[in-house]
């Protein structure tokens, strides 16, 4: 049976890698390319490139750096931030990557998903969306959580998966950064409108966290956090181990 | 040398660096000659069966690929790449393949138990049913990684492996000098390293 996926995210600016990590045996914590093998070893089922470079020099640089990690590792790669256009899906899958991940780009031209979806393959296109409640209602924010766009977010969802994302990524603002564990009423209103994978996002702080989450909803596919893998302050393999021992389908 | 097959589908960026990574020597080609004159084929693919059957045969390739392994030359086909070694697929219509395996190509949907997720999208677990020289690295149980919506069936005389998805699901095919993957080993970390080393040994 197919296993739950661990997925940490690498957030690059300017070929770096935002939040700093402690690993021994790293010998540059911060270069993508290093920490992206070093996840890739230590048994993450899939990687995130999320691109926040403002400048289109720190672009030119972020798509060499992917393209390195690429030629390095050999496990699925999504690449995510500032994807507006189908251009911007064939630059990074020319660099290696295997699904792209659209947020504001979708939100502010919705045909983005379709055409996409058409050219490279449903499976191809991500929809990642940030989620916060808002007057008693889930709401999809743009701009890295900055903008209330107003729309509904399970409505919004649904819409993106049957214009052709293959994929969904959800992240609750409410629990982002927090460490309280997953958005679980969120995730399991998410799974439930739609059949594509589910990656929960935001919230991570423990072990128990993912435990709990895929105990929760058994239906969700994979737990996706950052800053808690970066700072080691959950290591992979102990991870995936104490996921097994719970019962929990994994590869290890 | 192995000719990896570039027929205008899938982005061959992944299977090209893992055979690097493995020193194997590979070229991106659409040239019948090249592929004439190389070790191995890899035919690769990802997309639509009908699109790509056609633009195999648009270029001319489908029928040098034939030859060559009809000569007995290697062939390793990669996902819709394996789809199109079967005679026969019903992804929307019916379409006719290389028909270099004895099998057919059909969808998840309706012939796998409801409430499962389609496409396949993950690891699975290999079930292996048989010995074959691109498995020699590989043990039963190792995880591969796959995305699709269809798989092939009646293909007893050359399944390899399979994976559990519902109910058990073509992984893996070999019969003589063609062979084929369902899953990606470009995707699938160590486990498909190993397997693409061994094609490149065979």
């Amino acid at each position: 049976m197919i296993t739950k996926r661990i997925i940490p995210c690498l957030d690059v600016k300017d070929g770096r890698v935002v939040k700093g990590t402690n690993f021994k045996g790293l010998s540059d914590v911060s270069s993508p390319v290093e920490l992206a093998k070093y996840y890739s070893d230590s048994g993450a089922d899939e990687l995130v490139f999320y691109d926040i470079t403002a400048s289109a020099e720190g672009r030119a640089i972020f798509t060499d750096i992917l393209t390195e990690a690429a030629r390095n590792v050999f496990i699925p790669l999504t690449v995510g931030g500032g994807i507006n256009t189908l251009s911007d899906f064939d630059r990074v899958l020319k660099c290696g990557a295997d699904k792209v991940s659209v947020n504001s780009g979708a939100i502010r031209n919705p045909e983005l998903i379709s055409e996409a979806a058409k050219r490279y393959g449903d499976q191809c296109v991500v929809i990642s969306s940030d989620i916060k409640r808002v007057d008693g209602e889930f709401r999809v924010f743009a701009k890295g959580g900055r903008i209330d766009t107003g729309m509904e977010a399970i409505s919004w969802i649904k819409r993106c998966v049957d214009m052709g994302a293959g994929e969904v990524v959800v992240n609750s603002i409410d629990t982002d950064g927090v460490k309280g564990g997953f958005d679980i009423e969120l995730l399991r209103l998410v799974t439930e409108a739609v059949k594509v994978p589910v990656i929960a996002s935001g919230g991570a702080g423990s072990v128990d966290h993912f435990i709990d989450l895929f105990r929760k909803i058994p239906n969700i596919d994979a737990g996706l956090a950052a800053s808690v893998f970066h700072f080691g302050e959950i290591k992979i393999p102990d991870l995936k181990s104490a996921l097994d021992k719970a019962g929990i389908n994994v590869r290890i | 040398m192995i000719a990896i097959v570039d027929y205008g589908v899938g982005n061959l960026f992944s299977l090209r660096s893992s055979f690097d990574k493995i020193g194997a020597e590979t070229t991106v080609t659409s040239d019948p000659d090249v592929i004439r004159r190389a070790d191995k084929i890899l035919l690769p693919g990802v997309g639509a069966f009908e699109d790509a059957r056609r633009k195999l045969s648009d270029s001319g390739l489908d029928s040098v690929v034939i030859e060559e392994a009809k000569k007995g030359k290697p062939l390793m086909g990669i996902c819709l790449g394996m789809h199109m070694l079967f005679e026969r697929s019903f992804e929307y219509g019916k379409h006719e393949g290389l028909g270099l395996l004895r099998g057919s190509v059909i969808g998840m949907e309706g012939t796998i138990p409801k409430g499962l997720k389609i496409p396949q999208i993950g690891w699975n677990a290999l079930r292996i049913r048989s010995e074959h020289p691109i498995f020699k690295y590989v043990k039963d149980g190792d995880f591969v990684y796959f995305v699709h919506s269809y798989y092939a069936t009646d293909c007893e005389d050359s399944l390899l492996a399979t994976a559990e998805y519902g109910r058990e699901i073509t992984a893996a095919v070999a019969k003589g000098n063609v062979c084929g993957a369902q899953f990606h080993p470009e995707k699938s970390g160590e486990v498909g390293l190993s397997i693409l080393r061994a094609f490149a040994e065979w």
